[in-house]
């Protein structure tokens, strides 16, 4: 069964984002960018159903600008058969995201697709849910573990209030959580494999989507700042400082 | 028109985030209903009915939503969406699987975990784990918005509404319900707590988890941690507090052997008052804590029981 994977390019989660002085977002010059954490976990778990003979190809794609091909690198470094970029430069919503995806589902014909829950920019946890709903799809959001067996998948999703199990019928959409796997490093020969593996590009436009945001963002702001209060020398200070704050 | 609230709940009790969500909903648009999907779920009906500012409570009582999967309950939601102006859910996990299909089948983008209503159409959002606050507008279509509850002040319980059956839609049979493994405590669940104390990496195994346990039980506080410390099985995931976690906000968050990572971070610094325990006096934590103690958690936790009993 062929594998699609969605991979996203981010400020690298290490990264201590500035939000811009004219407050129209945040400054994306000379900033370290990676491929989203979550979007990693989601190749891995993709590559790791190749090595166990249950995933036939696996193929990454990203919509984004030139710069989002690095992120295909990566995910093809990994393990990653082949990968498409469609190129936009701009903003996206999810739901673009999810129309142009569909569209590469109805070329490709992938009978799992695995993305990350959440893209750490936008922090929106939307786009997989959505392309489940326009293809018709089940998804196993937020998954911890996923089986495929007898032309269904079994997804161990966290919950509110620890796990859920349910079974889909294929094919399938699924999303990533932090405890699926563990991803590995690219090791270099893979690094240098990866270069000679096609990546092909490919335009919003070839899909039929218009990628104008309906959202408009008015403005970004910095986050009302915490001011950190003292030090204490014991416990027992401790105590008696919140008692007087009467929080305890 | 009007607003819909999905209600968040286990089969018995409604989630005190649905009221929270109420009060969202009552500043984008009036009157607001609530529904109330599940199975047996008449208790829930009655609960939402007492939230003050509801007009409607409509439930969807069947076996297909009994475990509340997204598939079905997209489909429930969408039969009843002409209705309304605007749709809401409380940024769970439930409601982050199912609104999303909504806005995608209404062909609606969906503003995630608002923080306020600055006007019916203006909301503010949190991007980058919280480091940086959007303003967006949603102009010109139906509303498909989750709620950040830790945001919003809970609606009084001082309502009598209209409690109504409505019919449940087509399942579109694509998914099953299997099993679930949920963590029982005894303790307050995270998001309703007014005391947490958290655990990090810190605490260097599951066994020594039981000295946060017998602080947060002498608080009648709820137990939280951070991404290490499930990663390690210290505590089942649905502990977690941080960007990718749950988000809480409150009177009094104690963190204990927690570095302070941008991730974990996003998930408390709202809380009221904050307390670090930390043997490294650099620790960003510190940066956000009102009172911090520079100390081993394994002296602190036994010195902060033993000061506790001492009234
Ligand atoms: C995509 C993504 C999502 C993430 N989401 C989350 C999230 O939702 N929530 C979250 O928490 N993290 C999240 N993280 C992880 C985050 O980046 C940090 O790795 C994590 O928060 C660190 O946990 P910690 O503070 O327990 O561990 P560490 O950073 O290792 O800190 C341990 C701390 O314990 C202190 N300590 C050690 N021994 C003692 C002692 N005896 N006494 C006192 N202090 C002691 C140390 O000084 C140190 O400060 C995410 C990361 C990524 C990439
Ligand atoms: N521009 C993009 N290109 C490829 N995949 C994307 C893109 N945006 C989002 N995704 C996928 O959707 C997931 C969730 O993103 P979001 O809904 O934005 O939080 C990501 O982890 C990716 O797997």
């Amino acid at each position: 069964m062929k594998v699609l994977v969605p991979v996203k390019r981010v400020i690298d989660f290490n990264v201590a984002v500035r939000v811009k002085a004219d407050r129209t977002g945040v400054d994306l010059a000379n900033v370290k960018m990676s491929i989203n954490p979550f979007c990693e976990i989601a190749v891995e778990e993709a590559v790791r159903l190749k090595e166990k003979g249950i995933a036939t190809e696996v193929v990454a794609v990203s919509v984004g600008p030139q710069g989002a091909s690095e992120t295909l690198r990566t995910a093809l470094a990994m393990g990653a058969d082949r990968a498409i970029l469609v190129k936009h430069d701009g903003e996206l919503e999810p739901l673009t995201v999810a129309k142009i995806l569909r569209g590469v589902c109805a070329e490709e014909k992938p009978e799992l697709v695995i993305l990350g829950k959440q893209a750490i920019d936008d922090d929106c946890n939307q786009t997989g849910q959505m392309l489940a709903a326009l293809l018709g799809w089940p998804q196993g959001t937020f998954a911890a573990k996923i089986d495929i067996e007898g032309g269904r998948i079994a997804v161990t999703r966290e919950v509110d209030g620890g796990l859920q199990s349910v079974s889909l019928s294929l094919p399938a959409i699924v999303t990533t959580d932090l405890r699926l796997n563990e991803p590995r490093y690219a090791s270099l020969p893979n690094i240098m494999k990866a270069r000679k593996k096609p990546i092909a590009e490919k335009s919003v436009a070839d899909y039929g989507v218009d990628p104008t945001p309906r959202l408009k963002v008015l403005e970004v702001r910095e986050p009302e700042k915490r001011k950190a209060g003292g030090k204490v020398a014991s416990a027992a200070e401790l105590v008696s400082k919140l008692r007087e704050r009467g929080v305890i | 028109m009007a607003s819909l609230v999905i209600a968040e709940h286990n089969g018995l009790a409604l989630d005190e985030g649905t009221a929270k969500t109420v009060a969202a909903a009552a500043q984008i648009s009036q009157p607001v209903h609530i529904l109330v999907a599940g199975q047996a779920c008449g208790a829930v009906a009655e609960q939402a009915a007492k939230l003050g500012g509801v007009e409607k409570v409509l439930v969807a009582d069947d076996a297909r939503y009994a475990h509340f999967l997204a598939e079905p309950v997209a489909e429930l939601v969408l039969s009843l969406a002409a209705g309304y102006d605007a749709l809401l859910a409380a940024a769970t996990a439930n409601g982050k699987g199912v609104m999303p299909r909504v806005a995608a089948k209404l062909d609606v983008p969906q503003i995630s975990e608002i923080l306020s209503v600055e006007s019916p159409d203006i909301f503010r959002r949190p991007i980058y784990a919280g480091n940086a606050i959007q303003t967006v507008e949603a102009k010109g279509f139906k509303k498909v918005i989750t709620v950040r509850v830790a945001a919003f002040t809970a609606v009084a319980k001082d309502g009598n509404a209209a409690i109504e059956p409505v019919a449940a839609a087509a399942d579109p049979g694509i998914s099953q319900f299997v099993s679930e493994n949920l963590s029982r405590s005894e303790r307050p669940e995270l998001q309703g707590a007014k005391i947490i104390v958290s655990g990090g990496r810190g605490l260097q195994s599951k066994d020594n988890f039981v000295l946060i346990e017998r602080i947060a039980d002498k608080l009648g506080a709820a137990v939280g941690a951070s991404r290490a410390a499930v990663d390690a099985g210290f505590v089942p995931n649905d502990r977690q507090v941080g960007q990718t976690g749950k988000i809480v906000a409150p009177e009094l968050y104690i963190a204990v052997g927690i570095s302070g990572a941008i991730q974990h971070l996003a998930g408390m610094k709202d809380s009221k008052v904050i307390v670090a325990i930390n043997k490294d006096e650099s620790a960003p934590i510190f940066g956000v804590a009102d009172y911090g103690l520079v100390a081993d958690l394994f002296e602190a936790l036994p010195e902060l029981e033993k000061a506790l009993d001492q009234k």
